[in-house]
């Protein structure tokens, strides 16, 4: 059986199919780790199996004489700067006197096949002498430094209102998230082909050409024309993308030997050479007046950043600013450090610092209405953001801010009937391990809502740029947007099929960077940017061609409009293809797009440092094994604040692919550290949600309100779906257990053995002493 | 670049979606996957873990559901391997599962939606009605980390309607 | 050439003879995660994939005799979980569709993992391991055969080629505790088998030592304490004692996959609910719903 394939000419708002998903699902879309060039060679990276450890020395002799090895690079070749990294160049290219974290690179080889490469890897000698590694985060800030910078990241205060304001009801807690991987299915992989004129192609998988050239150029002590990156196939990024990781490397082989080089990390390396979600420990106290009005909200936040800085300021900047949710709170006292360990750095992530705080202000609103005796949808509902209201930066909400609906519409979705008796046991705790005994089995409900704010702020002056040609009736649209498989590609069709009435479109060859930046691919922002520089340049062209056919026709402008690929008057008299309409003129427009400015936070945390916020809530219902600590996922129910739906399809997969990694973090999820070592990199210890763990979602309700500012008043939906889902599971375990649970991800022996040790103490941290001024 | 590679060498012949390919100089420990993406220029297979945990690599072996970076290249001389290549019907078709993937938003990166092609393929050959715990059962061998799985699912369904019609 | 594949075992001893240092690949799905990650470099290897005498299962009397090169997938037919039901839910249990249709029993026991999944169950079952060589052949019980983490007694050139079990035996249970629902090791598993004829239990746990672990002193106790006529425990509390037994049992780690207290503690919760299981129809309970606005 076989369909043959067809054309989908679907505009905004509708599900169009992706440009690229032929070739996916026929296996002939090209992956950076599916590129081949005549000739090439396999790289390969020598990693630190150390976390902390001086290097005394490093012999590359005996691999060079391995036959087949024809480069090996330390940081003596690294012929410019020999540190990089995305806001400073705190992460060496190879490490020279110390490393860091365990999986540093050292050294690099390039060989006539991978096996021969990986013999030569490991016949490097590198000299270490271990150190202790510091790897507490909580101690880190006081601790000896590990690096010439010290140990403090970042550090983020938000203060607003009275810092001595007290409520009749003060609940408090200390919790903690753990480092989450974002386990994208494409492990990093690119290929470097030397040119003549002595720079380099890169063809890699990231989410940022751009960025990566910057910092490319440097190491590499090339000029950026001469560092050309062409994107290849994504297999998915959630941040992981973001930071370089082989890029430099590679180049590196590639222009010493002179051949092309490939290489294509393995799961174990992937793991360890890219970053991961910050693990979180926070300290919470939230006040509240008898009424069940926030009064006052507490936090210190700890955000382990690992060896290097990577994007931890920005991350702490949103834990800190997003710390009591979306809730009105007139009184805060809040404060966000980000420090150095010798734990594997950290940085992005889907959620992006919001997520671990989320976990923390959510078990404390439960913790809230439980101590005023309120039910906590009331509870959130009496202290959800609206329009005009402030965030504890002192930012007033100018955008549309539909707390209160999102809460309201995800409470009312109906509940998953109960399991009847004849239960197959894949619908049980355990599945087809056959653990579950029914009498031990209890069902729990648990609620979250969430705020991320969308788009890059802070006082980052943010664009996107994008080129509409209308040529002989076809419009081609260039941009360097990285699509990682959130469906960009589809959405800059239907913006300019919208724009230009149903015109042909194509898209240019994947972005390269011999056109404008796009920007990241991060931050929920590609519609709302490079969606919004397409839109701009499409419209550009538009005006260009409407208004020769005015003057050609005599015919006033605004009564031209583009209805199925032609151009038409209102009063009919103009009918002519669009191909005809430009007389053969070749209409060509770019455009960069940039979002309202955003202003520096100062000193107590205050400005207006965000473009716009979105918000989500979620309801997970689960039945736990009280014996066995064994969590069955039932059901997500969630509505989200997504301003206007562009792509029906697309929108849901994000919510479900989004709350899929929500639920891993709530379940199974972590990057285990022992001293500072990664004890599972690989895809059989860091389990992540399959089919059958993974439950059906329910959207309740898309709430579409038109975000003011944004082009098509949509607003990015990757990152919410992420924000609260994770709380929203872990508060139904605790609804079915009683127990406080204060760590996500929460394990069996969390549950299982919660009455049998000293378990966890709510509020013992340090809390008072730390935050108070 | 034979003579320069580490290790034992072998030469073999793989048949492959119906054709014989001649494998020449390859070291020994050369895992199938890696064969037919770097030696056969079939690169729909993809490598995501290297270790049976992730399903992206997932081919036909002798018509059973196998995952070929389980499988020593030279160790399936004889075998009948089908590939995502070797799928659909011709250049420009797709077959009812890929077209369904396409239709209901199973794709987003793509990365794993060849194994998911291969496995359901496997799956509706065998089980032409199945239950969805059933097809959640047959595709638990294969990760996404896109789609949550509601789309793929989503697909499942609609390929099985269309057999059923 | 120095990849095998014969289709017999003959062929199999004449390989081992003209390489006497080639490694042994059964379904692979242990084997080729080795060679992929560059720990293992075999200088050859027997595949045994087209071995005749180590495909299907046939039954001798009272016994199945399972050729080594039996899979998961095939352990899950119709036929054989009737024979075998432990067997079958064990198989259910490994990896995903795509290893089940690749690994075999008798990779299982070369690889000797103390998760392997099969384990608990054929030790539950008193299970026999034949081997063979050039030499000849001997029968093996399976803590002859294995004796350490991955480690076995068979020597060089050796093959397992079967396992014999008894048929349906009793009642069976497998338990698996993991902490996903596909594609998971065992965090501990427990396999129970009670041979209402003999008048005897059998509980093996498995990843909760360096092989399995028999839990004699349990199933010496529970065997004493159950009427046999009746199939129910006298003494309702004597389940607390068997359970306590078979915690005691347990030699447990921690590791990146679980802590040794939460494995203790699962072996006796897995054992105590299969032991309740095949003494009576366990009745579900009633599943309590309650609320987080509760």
């Amino acid at each position: 059986m076989s369909t043959a394939l067809g054309t989908r000419r679907r505009r905004l708002g509708e599900s169009a199919a992706r440009p690229d998903g032929v070739p996916k699902v026929r296996g002939e879309f090209a992956f950076s780790s599916d590129l081949f060039s005549e000739g090439m060679l396999w790289g390969h990276i020598v990693r630190s199996p150390h976390p902390a450890a001086a290097i005394r020395g490093i012999d590359v002799s005996e691999a060079l004489r391995i036959p087949g090895v024809r480069a090996v690079l330390t940081s003596d070749d690294v012929p410019g700067r020999k540190t990089y990294g995305l806001d400073y160049p705190d992460q060496p290219v190879f490490a020279w006197d110390v490393v860091r974290y365990m999986g540093e690179p050292v050294a690099a080889v390039a060989a006539v096949h991978p096996e021969t490469a990986r013999r030569a890897a490991a016949a490097i000698i590198v000299d270490y002498a271990p150190t202790e590694p510091l790897t507490d985060p909580v101690a880190a800030a006081d601790a000896e430094p590990i690096h010439p910078l010290g140990n403090v990241l970042h550090r983020q205060r938000v203060r607003t209102g009275d810092p001595d304001a007290a409520g009749t009801v003060v609940v408090e807690g200390r919790y903690e998230t753990g480092m989450q991987d974002q386990a994208q299915m494409g492990p990093e992989s690119g290929l470097a082909i030397p040119a003549e004129d002595g720079g380099v192609d890169l063809y890699i998988a990231t989410q940022w050409l751009h960025i990566d050239q910057e910092q490319m150029a440097a190491c590499l002590a090339l000029p950026l024309e001469k560092v050309r990156l062409h994107l290849a196939g994504v297999g998915g990024s959630f941040g992981a993308r973001e930071d370089l990781s082989m890029q430099v490397q590679i180049c590196l082989l590639a222009l010493r030997t002179g051949r092309p080089v490939k290489m294509v990390y393995s799961r174990e390396e992937s793991f360890l050479g890219h970053v991961h979600r910050h693990p979180a420990v926070m300290w919470y106290r939230h006040h509240a007046d008898a009424g069940g009005r926030l009064v006052k909200v507490e936090a210190r936040i700890i955000l382990d950043g690992g060896a290097y800085l990577s994007t931890s300021t920005a991350v702490t900047m949103n834990a800190a600013c997003m710390a009591p949710g979306p809730y009105r709170v007139p009184n805060a006292v809040v404060e966000a450090v980000a420090v150095r360990t010798n734990n594997p750095p950290c940085g992005a992530m889907r959620g992006f610092g919001a997520v671990q705080v989320c976990f923390a202000y959510e078990a404390q609103m439960d913790k809230l209405a439980a101590a005023l005796g309120l039910d906590p949808v009331e509870l959130r509902l009496r202290n959800a953001l609206k329009p005009g209201d402030s965030l504890i930066t002192g930012q007033v909400l100018r955008g549309t801010a539909p707390v209160a609906e999102v809460i309201r519409t995800c409470v009312a979705a109906p509940l998953p009937a109960g399991v009847p008796m004849t239960t197959a046991e894949l619908e049980l705790p355990g599945g087809a391990g056959r653990t579950a005994d029914r009498d031990r089995v209890r069902r729990g409900v648990g609620f979250a809502v969430g705020i991320k704010n969308l788009l890059y702020g802070g006082g980052f002056d943010d664009y996107s740029s994008a080129r509409c040609r209308l040529e002989d009736g076809v419009a081609t649209i260039t941009c360097a947007a990285v699509e990682v498989g959130q469906g960009f590609v589809t959405l800059a069709q239907q913006i300019a099929r919208d724009v230009l009435g149903g015109v042909d479109v194509v898209l240019a060859p994947p972005g390269t960077t011999d056109i404008g930046s796009a920007g990241s691919t991060s931050a929920s922002r590609q519609t709302w940017m490079s969606g919004g520089a397409v839109q701009a340049a499409c419209l550009a062209v538009r005006d260009r061609l409407l208004k020769s056919v005015s003057s050609r026709h005599g015919v006033p402008q605004e009564t031209l409009d583009i209805v199925d690929g032609r151009v038409v008057s209102l009063d009919g008299q103009v009918d002519i293809p669009i191909s005809e309409a430009a007389r053969g003129d070749v209409l060509e427009e770019t455009v960069d797009f940039h979002h309202a400015p955003t202003a520096e936070l100062d000193v107590d945390g205050q400005g207006d440092a965000f473009v716009s916020f979105a918000f989500a809530a979620h309801r997970a219902v689960v039945d736990v094994d009280l014996d066995l600590g064994l969590v069955r996922v039932l059901e997500i129910a969630t509505s989200q604040d997504v301003g206007r739906v562009l792509n029906p399809v697309q929108l849901v997969g994000q919510l479900e692919g989004g709350i899929a990694q929500g639920v891993g973090l709530a379940v199974m999820e972590e990057i285990v550290l022992d001293h500072g070592r990664v004890r599972n990199p690989s895809f059989t210890d860091y389990v992540i949600p399959t089919a059958l763990d993974m439950p059906p979602v329910h959207i309740a309700a898309l709430i579409e309100e038109p975000e003011p500012g944004s082009p098509m008043g949509a607003k990015g939906a990757g990152e919410p779906p992420m924000v609260s889902s994770t709380a929203a599971v872990v508060a139904a375990i605790r609804a079915a257990t009683g127990l406080e649970l204060p760590r996500a991800p929460v394990r069996p022996q969390d549950i299982a053995l919660a009455g049998s040790g000293p378990g966890p103490v709510a509020g013992s941290g340090p809390i008072t002493q730390e935050v108070s001024p | 670049m034979g003579a320069d590679i580490v290790g034992e060498l072998i030469d073999y012949q793989l048949r492959v979606n119906g054709h014989e390919h001649d494998v020449a100089e390859a070291w020994l420990g050369e895992n199938l996957l890696y064969v037919l993406r770097e030696r056969l220029g079939l690169p729909g297979s993809k490598n995501a873990c290297e270790q049976g945990e992730c399903g992206s690599c997932s081919v036909l072996m002798d018509g059973k559901l196998v995952c070929s970076c389980m499988v020593l290249a030279a160790s399936a001389v004889g075998a009948d391997i089908v590939t995502v290549e070797g799928l659909s019907a011709g250049e420009n078709e797709l077959s009812d599962v890929q077209a369904a993937f396409l239709a209901e938003g199973g794709v987003q990166c793509g990365f794993c939606t060849p194994g998911f092609v291969v496995s359901v393929h496997d799956l509706l050959e065998h089980n032409p009605d199945p239950t969805e715990l059933e097809v959640r059962e047959a595709v638990s061998g294969n990760l996404c980390r896109c789609t949550g799985y509601g789309r793929i699912l989503a697909a499942v369904r609609a390929a099985q309607e269309t057999r059923q019609e | 050439m120095t990849v095998f594949v014969p289709a017999c075992l003959e062929e199999a001893f004449d390989a081992f003879d003209k390489c006497p240092d080639a490694q042994l690949l059964a379904g692979g799905t242990d084997f080729m995660v080795e060679v992929n990650f560059a720990l293992r470099r075999p200088p050859a290897v027997v595949c045994l994939r087209k071995v005749e005498e180590l495909k299907g299962w046939r039954l001798e009397h009272a016994e199945v005799v399972l050729g080594a090169g039996i899979t998961y997938a095939e352990l899950m037919g119709p036929q054989l979980s009737d024979l075998l039901p432990g067997l079958a839910q064990a198989s259910r249990t490994v990896g995903s569709p795509q290893i089940r249709n690749a690994g075999t029993l008798g990779g299982n026991l070369g690889t000797a993992s103390p998760a392997g999944d099969s384990l608990p169950v054929l030790a539950a079952l008193d299970a026999r391991i034949v081997v063979a060589s050039k030499k000849g052949r001997r029968s093996l019980g399976l803590d002859e055969l294995i004796i350490g983490p991955k480690r076995t007694t068979l020597g060089p050139g050796e093959v397992i080629v079967e396992v014999r079990v008894p048929a349906a035996l009793g009642s069976q249970e497998f338990l698996k505790v993991g902490t996903r629902n596909a594609m998971v090791i065992a965090v501990a598993n427990v396999a129970l088998v009670v041979d209402w004829a003999g008048q005897s239990v059998r509980c093996a746990l498995g990843s909760v030592g360096p092989v399995v672990i028999r839990a004699r002193d349990a199933e010496e106790f529970i065997s004493s304490r159950i009427d046999w006529a009746r199939r129910t425990l006298t003494d309702e509390g004597d389940v607390a004692e068997f359970t306590a037994l078979v915690r005691s049992a347990a030699r447990p780690i921690d590791d990146h996959r679980s802590t040794a207290d939460y494995r203790r503690h699962a072996v006796g919760v897995c054992a105590q609910r299969a032991l309740g299981r095949v003494l009576a129809d366990h009745n579900g309970g009633t599943w309590e719903q309650t609320s987080w606005a509760s």
